[in-house]
């Protein structure tokens, strides 16, 4: 029988109905994810199964209902609070920061918040400055919180289930060029625990190091060097915290070489921070110094031409990797 | 919307609750009293931190929380420990807390601004303005999801009607009828501003927008508040939704201890004016003993029990071993 193949939408959907059978205690709320389904039609038919008590529309206040959703997770449910663009999370920030992240820590571990936050990245969809960022590193920087960011249709589903298992708050990013995605998703249960990085290809002269929306840039430019004779390995962390640190070290102390690169800016960011973490761990290892991509320092631009050159692409990763392995 | 701003009097014949209302004047008192050691611990530089007393608002935490079960939920404020007393809360271990010791509420990580105790429903003090609004919406929230019949009470000053997301949770809870009462205490001062400085319309008015039943009361009437409390209960549990409770109150205090000079923004007098005619304590006192529930030697002997539990409250807390610091990597995360 041929693998089963799902899209990343609907791999999100999958593991959404799946955990809300499972747990009567699984509600979604957000903007439009009832009838409507959310803009990208990722919730379609959950209300209809789950019904209006547990797939609930909001206003647009997103301060409001995820505050709502913290003290919910408190108090015995297990809210899956959606938030459409990841760009509204700056409405969220108090009660993600000093709120859910904090309530366990402040109540010396006596109340705790398991709830998830699904939320949106990534640019080149023409949507401009406040439709179009990528601002997992800001949560990343949050002790108390976790961070996802899968790849995958099948990482989308596997990690979306043990992140509503979590019994802290996690916030789950999806790349929203990515719901259309396909690729293999078994039909039986599985999870995938959070804090395990993923090698997506392996490989011996060069580690690029990449998430979410760059991991599949990564492989393309990986398929680009083979050509070349430079073969690359591709490590996806998959969630920036807990972050793997052993599996990325160790894929570079390997290769000599590294590339890092995430969506979201990179001076600050999580590339930044993976840099940082390379090179504390495999310094005497390198052969080339560590190189940084993440998206230009600049509010996304609307116009086409523009947008483009802010991300990463598999050209630049395909040079500057060669460039590192003194072939260029 | 109601807006009446005193409790009628119980009429001739109407025999008064009395072990209720005594209790009342206790939970006050310990309060109060709470606060005075709080005072002497930070003047001595015994307690680390900042201090916001409770002094003055008594009347408001007790008259709420005296219409809750215990495993009805709270949220409370920088300006908490009455909340929490009033809500149950030990005096040993908040002091232990507010000390930063480890047999304390939080185990030290939380002090003053941040008491939490589920074994009271009190689901954390908050020292972001306003920042509690959400988390005990979505109490009610889960209340009304899992059926367990328990209703949610967000306490917060009226320096919270400044933030936008107040208005978010009191609109969805007016739509999905959420078992949530919004008590403002309105203390007249946003820290160093008079609350009129800072705020358009009414305070009321901004209910109404909602549609959410509302009233005002005299804060200092601990029997006016718990009238008003039992009835928003009530509605509450009954599925009728939220409801919204203006406390008209005083806080005696500065914002917190260090605010010493304070004549820039109010006066002295006005100070004098609300400890001598407004005291929650004196006027309670003084309705138990008109009524014949008690009289001054019960009264002061209430006073000298609360004062004596709170001396050996404090002597725990001090005496209690600080945390050893490999704690402070214990829960981060559950």
């Amino acid at each position: 029988m041929p693998e089963r193949e799902l899209t990343f939408a609907q791999a999100v959907r999958e593991a959404l109905a799946e955990e809300m059978r499972l747990d009567s205690r699984i509600c979604i709320f957000g903007e439009d994810v009832a009838q409507a389904g959310t803009p990208f039609k990722v919730l379609s038919g959950l209300v209809e199964e789950f019904g209006a008590e547990r797939v609930l529309d909001t206003p647009i206040s997103e301060a409001g209902f995820t505050g709502i959703g913290v003290g919910a997770a408190m108090t015995g449910l297990r809210p899956v609070v959606d938030i459409m663009f990841g760009d509204f999370l700056t409405l969220t920030m108090d009660q993600m920061v000093n709120q859910a992240a904090k309530a366990h820590y402040m109540s010396g571990g006596h109340w705790k918040v398991p709830m998830v936050l699904r939320t949106t990245l990534g640019a080149t969809r023409r949507s401009a400055a406040q439709h179009s960022q990528s601002l997992h590193a800001w949560f990343s920087h949050i002790p108390g919180l976790k961070v996802v960011l899968p790849s995958t249709p099948y990482d989308a589903k596997g990690l979306l289930k043990t992140a509503i298992r979590d019994e802290n708050p996690v916030v789950f990013f999806e790349d929203k060029m990515m719901y259309r995605l396909k690729g293999p998703v078994p039909a039986e249960e599985y999870t995938i625990p959070l804090g395990v990085a993923d090698v997506k290809r392996k490989g011996d002269d060069i580690t690029l190091v990449a998430t979410s929306s760059m991991v599949q840039v990564a492989l393309g430019a990986a398929i680009q060097l083979e050509k070349e004779g430079i073969s690359a390995e591709v490590v996806d962390p998959r969630t920036t915290w807990p972050l793997d640190d052993n599996t990325i070290v160790g894929s570079v102390r390997k290769t000599s070489r590294v590339i890092v690169m995430d969506e979201g800016y990179g001076r600050y960011g999580v590339a930044a921070e993976l840099a940082a973490v390379i090179a504390e761990g495999a310094f005497y290892d390198l052969d080339a110094p560590v190189k940084r991509l993440g998206a230009m320092h600049v509010p996304i631009p609307f116009s086409p031409p523009l947008e483009d050159v802010t991300v990463p692409t598999e050209e630049q990763v395909f040079r500057a990797a060669k460039d590192l392995c003194g072939k260029s | 919307m109601s807006t009446v701003t005193s409790r009628s009097d119980p009429g001739p014949g109407i025999a008064p609750d009395q072990e209720k209302w005594l209790r009342a004047y206790r939970q006050m008192v310990r309060i109060r009293l709470f606060e005075e050691q709080v005072n002497e611990l930070y003047t001595r530089a015994l307690m680390p931190g900042l201090a916001h007393l409770y002094s003055g608002e008594e009347a408001v935490a007790v008259g709420i929380c005296e219409a809750l079960h215990i495993d009805d939920y709270i949220t409370s404020t920088h300006r908490g420990h009455g909340h929490c007393l009033a809500k149950g809360a030990s005096p040993d271990r908040m002091f232990a807390e507010l000390l930063g010791k480890e047999a304390g509420y939080c185990r030290g990580k939380g002090g003053s601004m941040h008491i939490a105790d589920p074994a009271t429903g009190n689901l954390g003090a908050n020292a972001i303005v306003g920042g509690s609004v959400g988390i005990a919406t979505g109490a009610a929230f889960a209340s009304k999801q899992l059926g367990n019949g328990r209703v949610a009470v967000c306490f917060f000053g009226e320096g919270a009607l400044g933030q936008g997301s107040l208005y978010e949770v009191i609109n969805l809870a007016q739509l999905w009828k959420l078992p949530v009462i919004y008590v403002c205490e309105n203390n007249l001062y946003n820290e160093y501003t008079h609350y009129s400085e800072t705020t358009s319309g009414t305070i009321l008015g901004r209910a109404a927008a909602f549609g959410v039943e509302a009233a005002v009361v005299d804060g200092q009437d601990v029997r006016a508040v718990n009238e008003f409390a039992a009835r928003f209960v009530k509605r509450a549990r009954a599925g009728e939704g939220p409801a919204f409770l203006q406390a008209d109150t005083y806080r005696y205090s500065g914002h917190h201890v260090g605010d010493v000079n304070r004549e820039y923004y109010r006066s002295k007098s006005e100070e004098q004016q609300w400890k001598t005619e407004r005291d929650p304590i004196q006027l309670h006192g003084k309705w138990l003993i008109d009524q014949g529930c008690s009289d001054s030697a019960t009264l002061d002997q209430i006073a000298t029990e609360a004062r004596v539990e709170m001396e050996a409250a404090v002597k725990f807390a001090v005496e209690a071993p600080y945390p050893s610091t490999d704690q402070v990597n214990e829960d981060i995360y559950a």
